[in-house]
């Protein structure tokens, strides 16, 4: 396997195709139209279902549908297509079908702008649609991290059988970098929960997110908790560097997480002790980790986003309050260079 | 000597298999149990109760997957057309349908059901048309009969403000990707076998392939039309139908 220089949106489809997604829904949206239109090509090539849906409210649906089907199933989109697919979200976890999302975040509130961004944290990681539940949320910071997150999302989907967003931005989805693909999986057999036609079973298959007794639905729900708990203890993902002996510590993801590490670096090469923490799944959020830095001596924590200050309420929850959490970033479109990261971090650095 | 009907070979009449035995929720009189009936039957005399794959709808036949002996799903108001079009994809090979009321496929649901038919998408869609929300509890849908008192047009609807009723199965029937479009109404024995022979119809249709088909069931509901049984089909047959002709639309 050697690399390739290739197109982030254009990678993360082509990951997605050789993890075995065998149906992709989606509809036209900036930054990820790229991604939709390697698919367009991809997936009939072979043999697979790609379709153009109407709308984005269509699109979660059919993959709904196909992924209860217990084909690996998959649509891609960016926060105002992600708005529209909420109640499908919402179906999706309360009737444990797995499926992939990869969402390519622009600017908002509303239409925004197309811009990379980071706007969606809080949408994608507490509030993808009613009910109570969070998606698992990984956020790689280079394509290569990207392909591999692609892979791993759709494993982590059917292991827990939920919902699984792949998070970038539009940077990480419209620049070009080199990156290894992996190996074309082999198709999944259809899990023994799927609706396929009852045929030789000797059972229906029911797949339905509708309990309408209290006792049902409390009981589903604990259940949906207890899973979601397990989530929480095996699957937090970050990278950590220079943080053991950090009197501050930078904590971003993504783009920012990316543009953090250089920050880090030059800090770091200036003497200063400077750590950062990348978290790498949004939800699960590393916050056992964030609470043992702060109590292992930490004391400063400066939060990056683009974005005007989403995960930053999961730092100051996970390291409390006396514990100074600071944040730099804005809204709009625009990214944040090492320089002004630094800037903030000497002026945190100063104060006693 | 008496028979006895509880012998195999006595009886003459028994519920299909493609149906379980199980009380269902609809209330007496309410035209559901005749629909579940004969399009159980028809995947019954078709032997499809192993292939086939029902998609029901938030109203009524919420629970539809439940009164059904069929691998079955529970999909989101309006969106069954869409997750039958991702079901169908991902079983190409396996009949699958839809089972709608008005409020579901002609209201909040109307773009998926359009579209489903734009694309010649190859499932059925058992459409329930009986002019009302009834999980609700009796709002105005988008086929309420203009002047039709409803809990959201009390004094009836105004067609200068709400507009006028649709008609479900000449527009499908307009879309080049719809095969077999017509509408049947369920409000005497009659108009039922017809009905069945449609539905019959319209799972051939998808057998061979050919693209969409859709069946619409003009029929009863009583308790939000606050009649009784014998009244809601009178008032299908002398209200509805002039409204709503049954008809051949594309076949």
């Amino acid at each position: 396997m050697s690399k390739k220089l290739i197109k982030g949106n254009v990678a993360l489809a082509e990951a997605a195709v050789r993890a075995g997604c065998q149906a992709y829904f989606g509809y036209p949206i900036t930054p990820q139209t790229e991604l939709l239109e390697h698919m367009a090509i991809r997936m009939p090539e072979l043999g697979r279902t790609f379709l153009q849906a109407e709308s984005e409210v269509a699109a979660i649906n059919m993959v709904y549908g196909a992924a209860s089907s217990g084909v690996r199933a998959m649509t891609s989109s960016s926060g105002p297509g992600i708005s529209l697919m909420q109640e499908g979200l919402s179906y999706i976890v309360g009737s444990e079908v797995p499926v992939v999302i990869i969402d390519v975040m622009r600017g908002g509130p509303g239409l925004g702008n197309i811009q990379p961004a980071q706007s969606d944290y809080n949408q994608l990681t507490k509030t993808a649609g009613h009910g109570d539940y969070n998606p698992i949320v990984l956020a790689p910071s280079t394509i290569q991290e990207g392909v591999d997150m692609v892979t791993l999302s759709f494993d982590l989907a059917d292991k827990y059988r939920t919902l699984v967003f792949v998070a970038i931005d539009g940077a990480i989805g419209q620049m070009m970098e080199p990156a290894e693909m992996p190996p074309m999986q082999e198709l999944h057999p259809r899990p023994e929960w799927a609706i396929t036609g009852q045929g030789e079973r000797n059972e229906k298959n029911i797949i339905t997110s509708i309990y309408l007794g209290a006792d049902n639905l409390g009981d589903f729900n604990d259940k949906l908790q207890a899973k979601l708990r397990a989530i929480e203890e095996s699957e937090v993902r970050y990278e950590a560097e220079t943080v053991d002996d950090a009197e501050l510590i930078v904590v971003a993801f993504g783009t920012s997480g990316r543009v953090a590490k250089s920050a880090v670096h030059h800090l770091r090469k200036a003497g200063k002790k400077v750590g950062l923490l990348r978290p790498i799944t949004l939800w699960p959020f590393p916050s056992k980790k964030l609470a043992a830095l702060a109590d292992g001596g930490t004391k400063k924590f400066l939060v990056v986003e683009m974005n005007m200050g989403q995960m930053l309420h999961d730092v100051r929850y996970a390291v409390g309050r006396d514990i100074d959490v600071q944040f730099f970033g804005r809204a709009g479109g625009s990214i944040p260079m090492p320089e002004e990261i630094q800037e903030k971090a000497m002026a945190m650095l100063e104060v006693n | 000597m008496p028979v006895n009907v509880h012998v195999d070979e006595n009886l003459i009449y028994k519920r299909p298999s493609s149906l379980e035995d199980v009380h269902t929720h609809y209330c007496p009189g309410c035209t559901h149990g005749t629909a579940h009936r004969i399009v159980a039957e028809v995947l019954d005399e078709l032997g499809l109760q192993k292939e086939s794959i029902i998609v029901a709808p938030v109203g009524c036949a919420v629970f539809a997957y439940t009164y059904f002996a069929l691998d079955g799903v529970e999909a989101a108001h309006g969106r069954a057309p869409a997750m039958a079009t991702g079901i169908k994809r991902a079983n190409p090979d396996k009949i699958v349908f839809t089972y709608q009321g008005d409020g579901d496929l002609a209201s909040i649901g109307i773009a998926e059901a359009i579209h489903a038919a734009v694309r010649g998408e190859n499932i059925t869609i058992i459409f329930i048309n009986n002019a009302i929300y009834g999980m609700t509890g009796g709002q105005m849908s988008p086929t309420t009969l203009p002047g039709q008192s409803t809990t959201s047009s009390l004094d009836g609807r105004d067609s200068a403000i709400t507009g006028q009723p649709m008609h479900i199965a000449e527009l499908m029937a307009s879309l080049p990707g719809t095969a077999y479009s017509v509408r049947r109404s369920l409000h005497d024995a009659k108009h039922t076998i017809r009905a069945k022979k449609a539905i019959r119809k319209a799972f051939q249709t998808q057998i061979r392939g050919e693209g969409l088909s859709i069946v619409e069931l003009l029929s009863s509901c009583p308790t939000n039309w606050k009649m009784t049984p014998h009244q809601s089909l009178e008032w299908i047959k002398e209200e509805m139908l002039p409204t709503y002709p049954i008809g051949d639309f594309k076949t």
